[in-house]
C-alpha cells in the first residue's frame, strides 16, 4: 500500500515575543510519521501533547506564532509527491477539500452563527467547484440523504441543532467534496456516548464508501479502539509508541501507553482504576533527558538524562523508551 | 515599577503617551513659580502677539497666555481628576454590589444603569450647569462632571467581576472556605486594579472633554483660568476674527495634547492588559 | 411570544423608565438649586429697564404662572406633566410669546438632519473601515489609518468643530461660516444645494469623531472575532477571502454594532449640539446657546427634555430592530 502523507523530523515550535519576553514552546519535536492510504490512522495523546499542532502543520495551516523549525511533510497524491510546507498557498488550497478535508470537533462556534446550514455547504462547496446555488442545494441534500441525516437541517441555523447533529453536519460539510484524506479533530469529543456512537459510524460509513484515509485524533482510546486500524500516542511533543490498534490494546511497551490503556474502563474486570500522578509537562520548559521521566513508574537514572530513542520492537511497531534497549541488550546477551 | 519600565519600551503607545504626560506635568509645575497671579487683573499689556517677553503673547484681559496655560493645565486637570474620582468611585461601587450581589439587586441596579446610560449627558449638564450659573466654582463644576459619568464605568466593573466569579480560582477559593472578604481583596482585587487604573487614565480623558465643552459654553468657573475658559474668554473678545489667533492656538493645542497623551497611555495599558498578550508575556511554568 | 415577553416589553419599559427620569429630572432641577430662577429673571429684567413695585410684583406673578411654580412641589409635577403631554413647554423668553415647542419645531429639523447624516455615514464608513483594518491588521493603510484616528478620537467635538471652522470657513474661505443654508426653503437646486454647502463643515465635524469611534470598536471586534472557531475553520476550508470578511466576520460583528449604536446615539447627540454652536447652525444646539446666553429657562429646559425623550426613543428604535438581524435572538 502505497503511503499518502508523510511526516520527517518535524519540529514545530511556538515562539512569541512580547514585551520583552521570548518563549519557546516545543510543541511538536521531532516527529516522523507515514500514513498508509485507505487506512484509519489514530493519533491518541493528552491534551496538550502536541497533536492538535501536529494537525495544524499536516494540514498546512500553521501560522505564526506557530513556526516550522525543521523537517518536511509530504502529500503522495494520484502517484505525485509534493513537499507540502515548501508548496504555494495557492497549490495547497486548490487541494483542499476536494483531496484534503479537516472536521473539526463540532462544538457550538465552528459554525457561521448567523448563517443558514444550507447556506454554509454553498460556501465551502462553491469556494472549490464553483456552480450556483440551486445545484449546490441538489448536490448537498443528496449527500445528507446518503449518509441518513434529515434535510430540514439545511434551513436551520447552527444553535438549532442538538450537538451531535452539529457534529454529524460538520462531518458532512468536511467530506461533501469526498477527498481522499480527512483529517478528524476530536469528533467525539463533549458528546454523550450515544451520539458519539453514531458518529463513529458516520465516520467509519464514509471512509467505507469513499476509500479514504482518515487520520483521527483524540484522546480517546475507546474511539481509537473502535475505529482506528494503527495507533500512534504522543506525549509532551514526542513520539511515545506506534503501532497496529491491536498490539497497542494487547500488548503495550512504552509505560504511557500501559497507563493509558489500563484506564480504560473494562466491563469485565473490577479492578481499581490507577492513575499516575503529575500532570504533562509545560512544554517550555520540558523535563531533560526523557520526558515521561518524572512520572513514570519504571524510571532508571539514564531516563533523567538522556532521551530515549525509536526501538523498532518488530515490524509496524515502535516506541521509544530505556526500557526496551535494557531489554534487547538483555536477550542480547541471553 | 518593572512593569512601567517594560511598558515604557515595549508599548510606543505608552511610552508617546507618557512622555506627553509628563510634559503636561511639567506645565502644571510650571504653574506654581509663575510670575503672576491665576487672577490677576492685567498684569501685562493686552492683546501682544508672542515675543520674547511674552512667549506665547496675551490675552484681551492683559494676561500672558503661557503662564494662563500653565494654570489652566492644573485647573483642566485637577477639575477632571475630581471629576473621574468620583464617577470612577461610583462606578466601582455600584459594578461591585450589582457582580457580587446578584439576583435582583443586581437586575434593579442594572436596570436603572441602563436607563441613565441613554440619557444624553450634554443637555443635562448643561440645564445644571445654565441653573448653578453664576455660583459655579471649578469644584461644583468638577462634582457636576463626575456625578454624572458612573453608568458606564458601573456596567464595565460589573461585567469584570462577573467574569472574575465565574473563574476557577474563585470557585477553588469558596470551597476552602475563604471569607467573601478576603476573597475580593486577595483574588479579585489584583485584577480590578490594573483594570481599574487603565479606565481612571480614559476616564480623565471623557472629563477633560466635558470640562472643556463647558467652560466653552460659558458654563464653567469663568474667573478661574482652564482650557477650556480660556478658550472662551478668546471667543468673547473676537480673537479668531481680530486675528489674535495665539490666544485660541495655546489652548487648543494644549486640549488636544493632553487628551491624546492621556489616550495613549490608556491604550498602552489596555493592551497591555489583554488577555491574549499577557499569555504571551508570562513565564510561566504549565 | 416568547420574544416579545423576554426582550420587547423589557425594552418597552426602559423606555418608559427613561422618558419618566427623564421628565422627573428636568422638572426638579431647577427647582433644586440655590438660585431662584425667577429672582433671576427679575433680576435680568430690570437691569434692562427699571420696574417699579407694583409691575415687579405682577411680572413676578405672571412669570410665577409660567413657569408653572405656583402650587405645592407635588401640584407643579403633576401639572407639568400634564403640559409635557400635551406639548406645552411654556412660552420662550428669548422670543416672547413664542412657545418653546414652536422654536425648537422650526430648529429640530436642522439637527435631525446633521444627527441623521452623521450617525448614518460615520457607522458605515467607520465599520468597514475598521473591520477592514482589523482583518488586515498589518497592512500599511490599515496602521496608517488606525495612527490618524486614534489621535482624533479622543479630542472633544468643539475643538474639532473649531479646528475645522478656523481652517476651511475662516483662513481658506472654502464654506460658509455660518448658517444653515441660504435663501428662503424650497425644493430648488439652488436652496438644496446652499444647504449641502453649509452643512458640509458641520457634518464633517460630527462624523470625523464619530468614524474615529467606531473605527476603534470595530477594529477591536474584528479582531476578536477573526479568531473566533468559524472563522479559522472557513479560513482552513481556504474560503475566498472577501467571503469570509463579509458573510462571517462582519456579519457577526454588526450585531453588536447595532446595540451600541443605540448607546451612541446620545454622544453624537452632544456633538452636533456643539457643533452647531460653533458654525452657527440654526439647529436645536444653536438654539440652546442662545437660550443660555439670554437666560431662557424654558427654553433650556425644554431642548434639555426633547433630547432625553428624543434621544431614548431613537435608541428604542434601533435596539428593537435587533432582532430582526440576529437569528439567534428570533429563532430561540
Amino acid at each position: 500500500m502505497n503511503n499518502i502523507i508523510e511526516a520527517d523530523n518535524l519540529k514545530a515550535y511556538y515562539i512569541t515575543k512580547a514585551y520583552g519576553v521570548e518563549r519557546t514552546v516545543k510543541a511538536v519535536d521531532n516527529i516522523s510519521i507515514k500514513v498508509k492510504e485507505g487506512e484509519i490512522y489514530g493519533i491518541a495523546g493528552e491534551s496538550g501533547c502536541g497533536k492538535t499542532t501536529l494537525l495544524k502543520v499536516l494540514l498546512g495551516a500553521h501560522k505564526p506564532p506557530l513556526t516550522v523549525v525543521d523537517g518536511s511533510v509530504k502529500y503522495l497524491f494520484a502517484g505525485q509527491e509534493m513537499a507540502s510546507l515548501t508548496a504555494s498557498s495557492n497549490t495547497l488550497r486548490d487541494l483542499k477539500w476536494g483531496e484534503v478535508s479537516y472536521v473539526p470537533q463540532g462544538s457550538m462556534h465552528v459554525l457561521n452563527p448567523v448563517r443558514r446550514i444550507g447556506d454554509t455547504f454553498h460556501d465551502f462547496i462553491s469556494a472549490h467547484r464553483p456552480m450556483g446555488k440551486h445545484e449546490s442545494r441538489k448536490m448537498t441534500r443528496a449527500y445528507l440523504r446518503d449518509l441518513g441525516l434529515p434535510e430540514s437541517v439545511l434551513r436551520a441555523y447552527p444553535h438549532q441543532l442538538s450537538g451531535g447533529m452539529r457534529q454529524r453536519v460538520t462531518i458532512a460539510l468536511a467530506t461533501i467534496l469526498w477527498p481522499k484524506l480527512i483529517f478528524a479533530d476530536e469528533p467525539t469529543t463533549a458528546l454523550d456516548v450515544v451520539v458519539q456512537r453514531g458518529v463513529i459510524q458516520l465516520l467509519r460509513e464514509i471512509q467505507q464508501k469513499e476509500g479514504s484515509t482518515v487520520v483521527l485524533i483524540t484522546h480517546d482510546l475507546g474511539v481509537h479502539a473502535n475505529l482506528a486500524d494503527r495507533i500512534i500516542v504522543l506525549y509532551a511533543g514526542k513520539i511515545v509508541e506506534e503501532a497496529d490498534t491491536r498490539t497497542i490494546l494487547k500488548n503495550p511497551r512504552h509505560p504511557y501507553t500501559q497507563y493509558l490503556i489500563n484506564s480504560l474502563p473494562n466491563i469485565d474486570e473490577k479492578t481499581e482504576r490507577v492513575s499516575i500522578p503529575g500532570r504533562p509537562p509545560a512544554l517550555d520548559n520540558p523535563p531533560d533527558g526523557c520526558r515521561f521521566h518524572t512520572r513514570c513508574p519504571f524510571v532508571m537514572d539514564k531516563c533523567r538524562t538522556i532521551d530515549p530513542e525509536m526501538i523498532y520492537i518488530q515490524t509496524g511497531h515502535r516506541a521509544a523508551c530505556h526500557l526496551l534497549t535494557e531489554e534487547i541488550s538483555h536477550v542480547a546477551t541471553a | 515599577m518593572t512593569t512601567i519600565k517594560g511598558l515604557f519600551r515595549f508599548s510606543p503607545s505608552f511610552r508617546y503617551g507618557a512622555i506627553i504626560l509628563i510634559l503636561v506635568l511639567i506645565m502644571v509645575g510650571l504653574s506654581y513659580v509663575a510670575p503672576y497671579e491665576q487672577d490677576a487683573r492685567r498684569p501685562v499689556p493686552v492683546n501682544q502677539p508672542p515675543s520674547g517677553d511674552y512667549w506665547l503673547g496675551t490675552t484681551s484681559q492683559g494676561q500672558d497666555v503661557f503662564w494662563t496655560l500653565t494654570y489652566a493645565m492644573r485647573n483642566s486637570l485637577t477639575i477632571a481628576g475630581i471629576a473621574v474620582l468620583i464617577g470612577r468611585g461610583i462606578g466601582v461601587m455600584l459594578g461591585m454590589i450589582s457582580g457580587y450581589l446578584g439576583g435582583t439587586v443586581d437586575r434593579i441596579l442594572s436596570s436603572i444603569v441602563d436607563s441613565f446610560i441613554v440619557i444624553p449627558r450634554l443637555p443635562l449638564l448643561i440645564l445644571i450647569a445654565f441653573i448653578l450659573r453664576g455660583e459655579i466654582t471649578t469644584l461644583i463644576l468638577a462634582l457636576l462632571i463626575g456625578f454624572l459619568d458612573w453608568a458606564f464605568p458601573s456596567k464595565r466593573y460589573r461585567s469584570q467581576i462577573l467574569s472574575l466569579k465565574e473563574r476557577e480560582f474563585t470557585h477553588s477559593a469558596v470551597f476552602s472556605g475563604m471569607s467573601t472578604a478576603r476573597i475580593v481583596m486577595q483574588e479579585h482585587l489584583p485584577f480590578i486594579i490594573p483594570f481599574l487604573l487603565a479606565d481612571i487614565v480614559s476616564g480623565f480623558l471623557f472629563a477633560i472633554g466635558f470640562e472643556v465643552t463647558l467652560s466653552v459654553l460659558g458654563l464653567g468657573d469663568l474667573g478661574t483660568p482652564s482650557i477650556g475658559t480660556m478658550i472662551y474668554w478668546g471667543n468673547y473678545y473676537q480673537a479668531l476674527l481680530a486675528n489674535r489667533i495665539w490666544v485660541l492656538a495655546a489652548p487648543i493645542a494644549a486640549s488636544i495634547i493632553v487628551v491624546v497623551g492621556f489616550y495613549l497611555v490608556s491604550i498602552g495599558l489596555s493592551e497591555y492588559l489583554d488577555p491574549r498578550t499577557r499569555l504571551a508575556r508570562l513565564q510561566v511554568a504549565g | 411570544m416568547t420574544l416579545l415577553k423576554e426582550f420587547v416589553l423589557p425594552r418597552i419599559m426602559q423606555w418608559v423608565v427613561v422618558v419618566f427620569v427623564g421628565v422627573t429630572l428636568t422638572f426638579l432641577i431647577p427647582r433644586l438649586s440655590p438660585v431662584n430662577p425667577v429672582d433671576q429673571t427679575i433680576n435680568r429684567l430690570s437691569s434692562f429697564q427699571r420696574l417699579d413695585p407694583d409691575a415687579a410684583l405682577s411680572l413676578r406673578q405672571s412669570i410665577e404662572d409660567l413657569y408653572g411654580l405656583d402650587g405645592t412641589m407635588f401640584e407643579q409635577y403633576l401639572s407639568f406633566w400634564g403640559r409635557v403631554i400635551r406639548g406645552d413647554l411654556g412660552p420662550s423668553f428669548l422670543a416672547f410669546p413664542t412657545p418653546v415647542s414652536e422654536m425648537i419645531g422650526t430648529s429640530i429639523g436642522w439637527t435631525a438632519g446633521l444627527l441623521g447624516v452623521a450617525t448614518i455615514i460615520s457607522w458605515s464608513v467607520g465599520l468597514v473601515l475598521g473591520s477592514l483594518a482589523g482583518y488586515f491588521p498589518n497592512r500599511w493603510w490599515s496602521e496608517a489609518m488606525e495612527k490618524i484616528l486614534i489621535t482624533v478620537y479622543p479630542v472633544p467635538y468643539f475643538i474639532v468643530a473649531f479646528i475645522l471652522l478656523m481652517l476651511f470657513a475662516y483662513y481658506w474661505p472654502l464654506f460658509p461660516l455660518v448658517g444653515g443654508a441660504r435663501g428662503t426653503p424650497a425644493w430648488t437646486w439652488a436652496y438644496i444645494s446652499s444647504v449641502i454647502e453649509h452643512g458640509f463643515l458641520p457634518g464633517i465635524s460630527v462624523i470625523i469623531g464619530a468614524v474615529a469611534f467606531r473605527f476603534i470598536i470595530s477594529k477591536a471586534l474584528t479582531s476578536t472575532e477573526k479568531s473566533s472557531d468559524y472563522v479559522q475553520y472557513a479560513e482552513l476550508a481556504a474560503l475566498p477571502q472577501r467571503k469570509i470578511l463579509f458573510s462571517y466576520v462582519t456579519r457577526n460583528t454588526m450585531l453588536p454594532q447595532v446595540t451600541d449604536l443605540a448607546l451612541s446615539l446620545g454622544t453624537i447627540f452632544s456633538g452636533a449640539l456643539i457643533t452647531e454652536v460653533v458654525f452657527g447652525y440654526p439647529g436645536v444646539g444653536y438654539l440652546l446657546l442662545n437660550a443660555i446666553n439670554a437666560g431662557d429657562y424654558n427654553l433650556i429646559m425644554g431642548i434639555t427634555l426633547l433630547s432625553i425623550v428624543g434621544i431614548a426613543t431613537a435608541s428604542l428604535l434601533v435596539d428593537l430592530s435587533y432582532p430582526f438581524l440576529d437569528p439567534r435572538v428570533r429563532y430561540h
